[in-house]
């Protein structure tokens, strides 16, 4: 029993770092070009946070994550730590790591049990505590009466959580996630991610996660790493990313942005196509930008920006309009989906002060 | 009118086309059928009122049962050989380089490109001058391997695709799973039924073996084919005939095994999904 | 704003000498997989075969010209290769167009005992060359049905098995099964709504056989066709079986090598017999991608 109690003794969370990580695949094409999948990278995941990667497809975050497995190795030079430990040259098998992939990745021949137990099998735990391990995760996942079933008959949800108890079983040191929710339809994902959140404050433990889904990113990261062409641009909590965009890709990636073009300045206002903003002068770039939540709809004779309505969307719980105030670009505004608005419509707007910001790669 | 009347051209294309089928089916099976009726009946020349008799077969096995053995022995060997060497060559053309397993599938693919007269020359040229080895039933086999080994490679290979293999693979390191570990308890278990389908075609194709064989054989190691030819050569049409009904017990069944295991292994496949 | 990229200070340098060395190996580790199978081939095949070309570049026994010399000059031997090249074409072009149009049929309608015709159609499919050969003696031979009908029709003993002729009849009954399971294939992977667009732009039958069937199984009936052609081409069984006397380029090799001891010659043949079937296997699978081919 002692190898169980062991096994049993929760592991402090660790943290992770990437030092120099760079990593090049050889080309297999004519020109045998080697191709960059990622620039040098320095990242460290502090000891029990969630960081999302987030980004494109094609920007680097699953070979980053990959790195960070041990699937892949970094070019020579790349170092990657957990904790104290240096692992770079540790195979995945060796570094003790819980990974949840897209398209689940349950072996087929074996039931959900067998599947739960298999990492398990392989530490060599005794049958008894193997059992008591798997009806841990069994109820932790919510599955119980489904241990004997085969894998094929299992819905896509149920299969990943499945792939989540199985990556759990062991006590990874750190957990990580690649894209787990992309194959799954909308409704299913959203209660899969509430799920996984709550798990992973419960645990405390590292975890990395992947993913091009911004809500999934925001609902779930401590942190976000936004990537994009094998680097990170943006690294920060949820809240700095969406409000404090630094580049021009960040913000559009993150949501939808509105774009004012200061062409003017006095004492509280900065003038803008269409009339003007009310902001302090600390606010001195030439561009500021701003969510289109943040536009608030009032009377069109007093409104210190004012526009005609060009296209309403209606969208359910809100609608989106977009309005014509001079500029080359339309306002997109969003506003509660009760009032009507007509094209040519007459609209006054207002934007709050706080609610600006500027870009710093966009002069 | 105008429907009715072009409903009524296409049912008679339908006719047509049925009655043409029917004919290249009547070519295919009418020859079978004659052979079996051949091996069954008394004399052939006199036709069925001679009566129906086993004595052919009986005569047949007479004969031929050592070079029947052989074939089985042989068929079963050649499996032996094409498993320990066309399962990891599966894996391992699956786990390198695109390129590289291109070339080397194009590699492996030649003896079933090239004529098996041309492999059997080839081998007898090189191997040929040593005596122990050429006169052995292993000779054979070699030539046996060479040509059955794509089919059990390529049926492995599609399985180990379709179920995404490497990332089974990825997930079993990732809980700690060594190489070999993983080979036995995921690769494996994962892949039986490309195994079983390229099993049955390896055995089915070896049964059936003539071309290489007819060059590699001698008096002492004669198969099933190498019999048939002589027969045919050699013996009245019944025996010839009472061999064939023979043959064809041993591959029919065979060949419907493998269409049933191939419609199994597509509908598992699909239920599987990706 | 937090810390960006963080910088990692004060970390000890352990840096990892054999580490590009390690990458590679891990990357070579799939190569082990296949050696078995490659030393197999390599000693058994390549090297035989590598052999074989060799000594096809010898004099040859009769006319002491370098062997594949012999073959382009010797109208005995080009001949054969003629005639090997021509049956094997007019046999896969009449295969693919007798099949084509039973898989067309057979994949488009359901019917009664669809399914037992189609596994007589498709059954042959395992039987080796010399077993079709002696199944040609059944239709065509000295106590086959055309010389029994012959008997009842004009007193005469009809044969065509011990012919060119009864090598194409041979050759056409190994061939029709593999290009029926081809084309049925490749018609059910063939979109229908595709023929339904034809059919809703007014196209007749004829049109759409024309325009949209044929096209799109193109790929499938050149590349069957090219099977068909490699394996007449290279097919033993069935000319052994129907007598040695027809001149096609395997029993000239089969005659060189066991009745002259000519191996120079039998090497030279076999080289450019093996060159025309790969050849044409190769077109075979660029076409339809995967598919073995090939056989008996």
């Amino acid at each position: 029993m002692s190898s169980y109690d062991d096994f049993d003794r929760a592991k402090t969370p660790v943290a992770i770092r990437l030092r120099q990580c760079s990593c090049t695949f050889n080309g297999s094409g004519k020109g045998r070009t080697a191709q960059t999948a990622l620039h040098p990278l320095d990242l460290e995941i502090r000891a029990g946070e969630t960081l999302v990667l987030l980004g494109p497809s094609g920007c680097g975050k699953t070979t980053t994550l990959r790195i960070i497995s041990g699937l892949e190795q970094p070019d020579a030079g790349g170092e990657v730590w957990f904790g104290d430990e240096e692992v770079t040259n540790l195979p995945i098998e060796k570094r003790d790591v819980g990974m949840v992939f897209q398209n689940y990745a349950l072996f087929p021949n074996m039931n959900v049990a067998a599947n739960i137990a298999y990492g398990l099998r392989i530490k060599g735990l005794s049958d008894d505590a193997l059992k008591r391990r798997v009806a841990e995760m069994v109820d932790m996942v919510h599955l119980n009466g489904y241990e004997q079933r085969r894998i094929s008959e299992l819905s896509g949800g149920q299969k990943q959580r499945v792939a989540l108890a199985r990556a759990l079983a062991v006590r990874p040191r750190v957990l990580l996630f690649d894209e787990p929710l992309a194959a799954l339809d909308a409704k299913l994902r959203d209660r899969l991610r509430v799920d996984i959140g709550q798990l992973l404050r419960n645990l405390g433990i590292t975890a990395v996660y992947v993913t091009h889904d911004q809500a999934e990113a925001m609902a779930l990261g401590d942190r976000i790493a936004v990537m994009e062409k094998g680097r990170i641009v943006q690294l920060g909590t949820p809240r700095e990313i969406y409000h404090q965009p630094r580049t021009a890709f960040v913000a559009d990636f993150i949501g939808n942005v509105n774009r004012f073009k200061v062409q003017g300045r006095d004492a509280e206002k900065l003038h803008v196509e269409g009339g003007y903003l009310r902001a302090g002068l600390h606010l001195d770039a030439p561009v500021l930008y701003c969510r289109p939540e943040d536009i608030e709809i009032c009377a069109p004779d007093s409104a210190p920006l004012q526009g005609r309505v060009l296209q309403s969307v209606f969208l359910g719980q809100s609608q989106r309009l977009l309005v014509d105030t001079g500029g080359d670009i339309p306002l997109q505004v969003e506003s509660d989906s009760r009032q009507r608005w007509f094209p040519g419509q007459p609209i006054g707007l207002s934007v709050a002060g706080e609610a600006l910001f500027p870009i710093a790669d966009v002069r | 009118m105008f429907s009715s009347k072009t409903i009524r051209s296409r049912h008679g294309l339908f006719l047509l086309q049925l009655a043409f089928t029917l004919i290249v089916c009547a070519f295919m099976v009418v020859p079978v059928l004659m052979s079996v009726t051949a091996g069954l009946t008394e004399n052939y020349f006199v036709g069925l009122k001679s009566g129906l008799t086993t004595r052919w077969l009986l005569e047949v096995w007479d004969l031929y049962a050592d070079s029947i053995w052989l074939s089985i022995y042989l068929a079963l060997a050649c499996l032996v050989c094409t498993l320990i060497l066309g399962v990891p060559a599966a894996y391992g053309l699956l786990k390198c380089n695109r390129r590289w397993a291109a070339f080397v599938e194009e590699m492996l693919l030649m003896p079933v490109a090239v004529p098996g007269l041309a492999t059997a020359l080839a081998l007898l040229l090189a191997y040929g001058g040593s005596q122990g080895f050429r006169t052995s039933w292993l000779f054979i086999l070699v030539g046996h391997v060479l040509f059955t080994l794509p089919f059990m490679m390529r049926p492995v290979l599609s399985v180990m695709q379709a179920i995404d293999v490497v990332r089974l693979e990825e997930a079993a390191s990732s809980l700690g799973a060594g190489q070999l570990k993983r080979f036995f308890t995921v690769v494996l278990p994962n892949c039986t039924g490309g195994i079983l389908a390229g099993a049955l075609m390896v055995i089915t194709l070896s049964v059936g073996e003539f071309n290489i064989t007819w060059m590699l054989h001698t008096p002492l190691t004669k198969t099933l084919p190498v019999g048939l030819a002589d027969s045919y050569a050699s013996m009245r049409l019944e025996v010839g005939s009472a061999y064939t009904l023979i043959f064809l017990m041993m591959i029919v069944p065979l060949m419907m095994i493998i269409q049933w295991v191939g419609h199994w292994a597509t509908r598992r496949a699909e239920r599987v999904g990706p | 704003m937090s810390q960006d990229v963080l910088a990692t200070e004060g970390q000890p340098a352990r840096r990892a000498v054999f580490h590009p060395v390690l990458k590679r190996f891990r990357r070579m580790a799939s190569h082990w997989w296949l050696a078995p199978a490659l030393g197999f081939f390599c000693a058994f095949w390549l090297l035989p075969f590598v052999q074989l070309i060799a000594i096809g570049a010898q004099p040859d026994n009769s006319s002491q010209t370098l062997g594949y010399w012999a073959v382009l000059t010797h109208s005995q031997y080009l001949w054969s290769l003629l005639s090997t090249v021509l049956l094997s074409l007019s046999v896969s072009l009449i295969a693919v167009a007798v099949a084509g149009v039973c898989g067309c049929f057979l994949a488009r309608h359901r019917f009664f005992g669809k399914s037992a015709v189609l596994a007589m159609l498709t059954f042959p499919l395992a039987f080796p060359g010399v077993v079709v050969g002696f199944l040609v003696i059944m239709l065509g031979g000295r106590q086959g049905l055309s010389a029994q009908i012959g008997q009842v029709l004009s007193g005469e003993h009809w044969t065509f098995a011990y012919s060119l002729t009864g090598l194409f009849v041979g050759y056409l009954y190994f061939s029709i099964p593999r290009v029926i399971m081809t084309v049925m294939a490749a018609f059910e992977k063939l979109d229908p709504s595709l023929e339904e667009a034809a059919r809703s732009l007014g196209a007749s039958t004829w049109r759409v056989v024309r325009d949209v069937l044929i096209p799109g199984i193109r790929p499938a009936l050149i590349s069957t066709g090219a099977i068909c052609f490699a394996t007449s081409m290279g097919a033993f069984g069935t000319v052994f079986t129907l007598g040695t006397r027809i001149n096609v380029v395997p029993i000239a090799i089969y005659g060189e090598f066991t009745n002259y001891a000519n191996f120079a010659m039998a090497a030279a043949l076999s080289v450019i017999l093996g060159v025309v079937t790969w050849i044409s296997l190769s077109l075979a699978r660029r076409f339809a991608g995967d598919s073995v081919g090939g056989g008996a």
